[in-house]
């Protein structure tokens, strides 16, 4: 570690997962990214900062002027209209972002510890154990995963909760929907990394199995992770939204979620009435999106075949991304030797 | 055995024979793995919902008396050992048993043989919708990269894959039923042709089939009339998936060398992406396509739900309203031997059109 110049390296900002794909990025991938990270930190924002933005709370039906009355048209003082149950929908909008980021982090922290865990070991050891790990993840894998979630949600909860239940429930569900997917990649990036020279000196200069787990071989093979995560905290959004939708709602009366306030707004739709639909709707489109817009610029940017590469015409702009490009090479490499020599 | 013995011939069959063999043997092979597959799902499904307590307690725990809910409970057998219950429960499956319904008491393979072809005539809807946009468009995408025409439809593929079906499906509802009132809001058929339904010799449950057999037209046209937008919600957005799925793989295999060696030859462009191009990046769009079929099976759930579509999805919600979990087990259960049987057709497919598959 200390024999590697600390000068030859990119500053730390620009190795930072996000910003050196970032600056890898030109044209339309460029755009799609700095878009998507905009409406993310939106999102971000939004759920911080509620009970500042949010003009009632989530559950409140009146205020000093009276109640507000169901079914109101957007207007002055209800810019999204009321719902049925007579509800302010920006609010509900606002706080709504609460619950969708909280289940979001549970959902994806949790099933990246716990399915990165499960394909390290089953990578790393092997055996039967990797064997009946695999058949049951690819079993797991090719369910819908709303079926499943719906399962989970029983079995947790019951089908009903409070707040912190709720959510708790949603994140559980979807973790298990998750589990699999993190398993396979970690999976399949330990088992390449097992046979490589580094794993081979620790094991002869007598390292034990789980330092060499997860000193040596965890940190080669966690690649891919950042863009599985983002795609993953956006299929949570969706999940959480269908499992709201058909009625393992979070209760209103406890927290803001936008797929039960769809589900409420099927009447009402009917009726004509579209604020009560329109405006959650769009909730879960924008965090969804924002979300894949990074994932998707991410996956891109991994894939040699459909990055946007710059146009050779300009030398000057060519020579700075071969550079760029070294400079990323020389960090992989190093951090490779590091691990090689730990 | 045999499949020894034909391998040991092979090197004196000629090469087709050597290929039929070793095709087979993989779609034996296949076919077995069917069996672990469901079983994982259905002992996981069982599992789950039997850990936190029994059906009957669930479902009707809180308006029967203690004496009363413990009396059924004996009945159904659900006081003795939970391996006891798996066993019979699997007894159950392989003799086509799903169980009883709670709330209406039902044979729940009942329930499925009625709801089921409403679920696979609007995934069939939706599959069809998803392939007419969503090939073609893939195809354009990749051959116009980074043009104006790709990042249209890149921005149509992820908003497809940000939209929830349902709330695609409410906009739609909202603009061509309430607003324009070109379409009908909910169910799949107007109570008028309902009738005309009942009265044919063999209903299939699939309302088109039965809607041609009636040979009304007025009926056809209304059944279609229904089936429009939750095709439409439920197809448009998996084409956005079939449309990303096709322009990854029709760039990789437009960057190769023989389709710069095609095009030097002087083959049409429109062949090339036709044929060249088109043929090798078929096979992992097969593979990806038989996965979405679950996908597909999920969002069946919930546009049944936005549009009253009275198939297993709506039924499965209602069930679950009424806490009737083993009616939710055995349509859960039975769901997943739909997706692992499709997941098996796909890969057989793909067997035979790629050899390289099969091993």
């Amino acid at each position: 570690m200390t024999t590697a110049p600390v000068s030859k390296k990119a500053p730390l900002l620009h190795r930072l997962p996000i910003i050196r794909e970032y600056r890898k990025s030109v044209g339309l991938q460029r755009w799609m990214l700095l878009i998507g990270l905009i409406i993310t930190a939106l999102i971000l924002l939004m759920a911080i900062f509620a009970p500042l933005i949010a003009p009632y709370g989530y559950s409140q039906l009146r205020d000093d002027s009276g109640a507000f009355g169901a079914r109101v048209a957007p207007n002055a003082e209800h810019w999204f209209g009321t719902t049925v149950g007579g509800y302010d929908v920006l609010s509900r909008f606002i706080w709504g972002s609460q619950t969708a980021v909280l289940v979001m982090i549970m959902a994806v922290v949790l099933s990246l510890f716990i399915g990165v865990l499960l394909g390290l070991v089953s990578g790393y050891i092997g055996g039967w154990l990797d064997r009946i790990l695999v058949v049951v993840a690819d079993a797991i894998y090719a369910f819908p995963s709303l079926l499943l979630a719906i399962v989970m949600a029983i079995m947790i909860s019951g089908g009903q909760s409070d707040m912190l239940g709720g959510i708790l429930a949603a994140a559980l569900s979807i973790t298990v929907v998750f589990i699999p997917q993190y398993f396979r990649v970690t999976r399949a990036e330990v088992v390449r990394v097992k046979s490589e020279a580094f794993v081979e000196s620790s094991k002869v200069i007598g390292a034990s199995s789980g330092r060499i787990m997860f000193r040596h071989v965890l940190r080669n093979s966690t690649r891919t992770l950042p863009l599985i995560m983002t795609l993953n905290a956006a299929e949570a959004v969706l999940t959480l939204a269908g499992l709201g939708f058909i009625g393992f709602g979070i209760e209103p009366s406890s927290a803001a979620e936008w797929g039960y306030d769809l589900n409420r707004s099927i009447a009402d739709v009917a009726s004509g009435v579209w604020w009560t639909a329109l405006f959650p709707g769009l909730a879960i489109v924008l965090a969804v999106l924002g979300l894949t817009l990074v994932g998707e610029s991410l996956n891109d940017l991994a894939d040699p075949r459909l990055r946007t590469r710059r146009a050779s015409g300009g030398g000057k702009v060519q020579s700075t991304s071969v550079q760029a490009e070294q400079a990323d090479a020389q960090t992989d490499a190093d951090t490779g030797d590091e691990e090689a020599r730990a | 055995m045999t499949d020894v013995s034909s391998l040991s011939t092979a090197q004196t069959a000629t090469a087709k024979k050597r290929k039929s063999s070793s095709l087979w043997k993989y779609l034996l092979v296949r076919l077995l793995l069917i069996i672990p597959t469901v079983w994982i799902l259905v002992t996981m499904v069982f599992l789950l919902m039997r850990v936190t307590g029994d059906p009957i307690s669930a479902a009707l725990g809180d308006r029967l008396p203690a004496d009363q809910l413990a009396a059924r409970i004996e009945e159904a057998g659900y006081n003795r050992p939970l391996y006891e219950q798996y066993f019979e429960y699997l007894g159950g499956l392989l003799r086509g048993d799903f169980g009883t319904t709670i709330s209406d008491n039902r044979p729940v393979l009942d329930v499925l043989m009625t709801y089921g072809p409403a679920t696979f005539e609007l995934a069939f809807y939706g599959l069809v919708v998803a392939f007419i946009v969503g090939i073609p468009l893939g195809r354009i995408a990749a051959y116009r990269r980074d043009k104006w025409q790709d990042a249209g439809l890149r921005t149509f593929a992820i908003l497809a894959y940000a939209v929830p079906v349902f709330f695609a499906g409410l906009m739609l509802k909202l603009i061509f039923s309430v607003w324009l009132g070109w379409l009908p809001v909910a169910g799949r058929i107007s109570t008028g042709s309902r009738r005309d339904l009942i009265l044919i010799d063999n209903p299939t449950g699939i309302y088109l089939i039965d809607a041609i057999q009636t040979g009304e037209p007025a009926v056809v046209l209304d059944v279609l009339s229904h089936a429009v937008l939750p095709a439409l919600a439920l197809g448009l957005l998996t084409a956005g998936v079939f449309l990303r799925l096709v322009r990854t793989n029709m760039i990789g295999t437009l960057g190769t060398e023989y389709i710069t060696a095609a095009r030097s030859r002087g083959v049409r462009e429109h062949r090339l992406i036709a044929t060249h191009a088109w043929r090798p990046a078929l096979i992992p769009i097969i593979t990806v396509i038989g996965m979405q079929i679950a996908m597909l099976l999920g969002g069946a759930v919930l546009t049944e739900t936005t549009f009253e579509w009275q198939g297993l999805g709506y039924q499965l919600i209602e069930y679950i309203k009424a806490r009737d979990f083993v009616a939710v087990q055995g349509i859960v259960a039975l769901l997943a031997v739909i997706v692992a049987v499709s997941n098996f057709i796909v890969d057989v497919i793909a067997a035979f059109i790629d050899p390289r598959v099969r091993y």
